[in-house]
């Protein structure tokens, strides 16, 4: 069990709290899934079939697992073994076409203490390995079942963001509500996180600044120019203007990548300072505060990699409307622009327009969004959750084998 | 006040945002800049959409485009106060 000092715990508890599920290690989830995760493509269909036969469990196919190597392969193994490792995930089954791997991720999960349980195909066949796994399935999601939140402290909460479909309404109003949640969360101790390597371009020297120190701050700049010469020069057509910014953005009103780099940089609010630059997928290991994490811009990509970090609720801005979710974390979306707020209602968790009417300042906004948060963390279902929205999307580094 | 038809994020800024859908070309707008609460006013020259950007000053070709207070990118071709500033008369510098 993680310590903390009583001290600290009645301050956070003071000002706001959460019921969550403390698991094995310590960490607090706000969802309770018992997972059917697939070391690979091809074992996919089985984990399907599982969560078929025991209701209450949650499959997580996805595409890849087979001839990755290299820096690829332990991206892949640190987000599966991540994601199983998750608070919001109570117990795991992993189903993998060998016992190896499979092995390999369930020995990681292993590690929070949490249940988890492992089974090869070859050798039995899917329909033989449907059959164990479903049994143990069913024992874990019983027991799941009666598992009780308990009454956590704020700095339990581990909040990640990144913002998508965006446009000028995101710089002016969704965007600098997370940034001015953080300013307010962090100081009383939570762990948050933001990243999208690619649309900081045009806002580094800020980003570089907002480093804890300049050794961070240089740390950071590596990885930024890492990304610049081993991504977008090595691979360039002319420019970027086609994806960077998006057409969805170039709709909404944003012209250039800097333009978009400035607004999305709004996330990460005033005061605040990141503490670490974190790898894909890294769980933070400094302590509670707010974090950099190498990401992917792609918003499935983003979500599935802060998931696997450890965080366990996703604050979405987004202007002309992205309608991303994730299987295990709740992702709450905010818009402040009216037209998405009114034609797509349905994906919108907190509507910030008024910030645009100036009827709303972003410190009333920032406070909703607090609420929204603490909501969704006693279990308010999100607008993704009640859509199905459970994009899990593996970052590639390069071809496999 | 009634709501401002554009917003502004920086007093340094040469462009401000349209915040209200189906602004025409023509209309008397208010606008607020957002750091200060300062108010201004302009006509829009032509209709612009919700979040697109609109010249605060008279643009050159070549002219850099400040918004919160940064460079942006370079106007392409000359923009008036009043005009839509988009894809078509703004670009990066970068690539």
């Amino acid at each position: 069990m993680a310590t903390k000092s009583n001290g600290k715990r009645a301050k956070a508890k003071a000002n706001l709290s959460f019921m969550g599920w403390r698991r094995e290690n310590g960490r607090v989830g706000v969802r309770n899934h018992v997972v059917i995760l697939p070391l690979d493509d091809l074992s996919n269909a089985a984990c399907e079939s599982v969560a078929n036969n025991v209701k209450g469990t949650l499959a997580i196919p996805h595409a890849y697992g087979r001839l990755q190597f290299g820096p690829d392969l332990d991206l892949f193994f640190r987000t599966l073994i991540g994601t199983g490792s998750n608070p919001n995930v109570a117990a795991v089954v992993v189903i993998g076409i060998e016992e190896l791997w499979t092995k390999r991720v369930v020995d990681g999960i292993a590690r929070t203490g949490k249940p988890v349980v492992g089974f090869g195909i070859e050798g039995h066949g899917d329909i033989a390995t449907v059959a164990k796994a479903s049994y143990k399935a069913k024992e874990f999601v019983q027991w799941a079942s009666e598992l009780e939140r308990e009454d956590c402290g704020i700095d339990d909460l581990w909040v990640s963001t990144k913002c998508g479909e965006s446009d000028t309404t995101t710089g002016l109003s969704s965007c600098p509500t997370v940034g001015n949640m953080y300013d307010k969360l962090i100081p009383k101790g939570i762990t948050g996180c933001f990243g999208e390597t690619s649309e900081i371009t045009g806002a580094e020297h800020i980003a570089k600044l907002r480093a804890v120190n300049a050794k961070i701050g240089e740390k950071w700049m590596k990885v930024f120019q890492a990304y610049q010469d081993e991504v977008i020069e090595a691979h360039k057509v002319d420019d970027l203007s086609d994806s960077q910014p998006t057409k969805g953005n170039i709709a909404g009103g944003l012209t250039t990548i800097e333009e978009k780099a400035l607004g999305n940089l709004e996330k990460i609010g005033r005061k605040c300072k990141y503490i670490e630059v974190l790898e894909p997928a890294e769980a933070p290991a400094a302590g509670p505060g707010l974090y950099y994490m190498d990401t992917s811009s792609a918003a499935a990509e983003c979500v599935t990699l802060m998931a696997a970090a450890g965080y366990v609720v996703h604050t979405f801005p987004t202007g002309q409307g992205n309608i991303i979710g994730n299987p295990i974390v709740p992702v709450i979306k905010l818009s402040g622009n009216p037209k998405t707020v009114r034609t797509m209602a349905e994906h919108i968790d907190l509507d910030v327009s008024g910030v645009l009417r100036r009827e709303l300042t972003l410190d009333t906004a920032g406070d909703a969004l607090i609420d929204m948060i603490i909501r969704t963390a006693n279990g308010r279902l999100t607008a993704a959750e009640a859509l199905g929205h459970r994009e899990f999307s593996l970052t590639k580094l390069y071809r496999s084998a | 006040m009634p709501a401002p038809h554009f917003l502004v994020h920086s007093p340094k800024d040469n462009v401000g945002v349209v915040v209200i859908e189906g602004l025409k070309g023509g209309t008397d707008m208010l606008g607020v800049i957002t750091e200060t609460d300062k108010t201004l006013k302009l006509k829009a020259q032509q209709d612009i959409p919700i979040g697109h950007k609109v010249a605060l000053k008279a643009l050159k070709k070549g002219d850099t485009v400040i918004k919160y207070g940064e460079d942006i990118g370079k106007m392409i071709t000359d923009a008036g106060v009043g005009a839509h500033v988009h894809v078509q008369n703004l670009k990066t510098k970068r690539w």
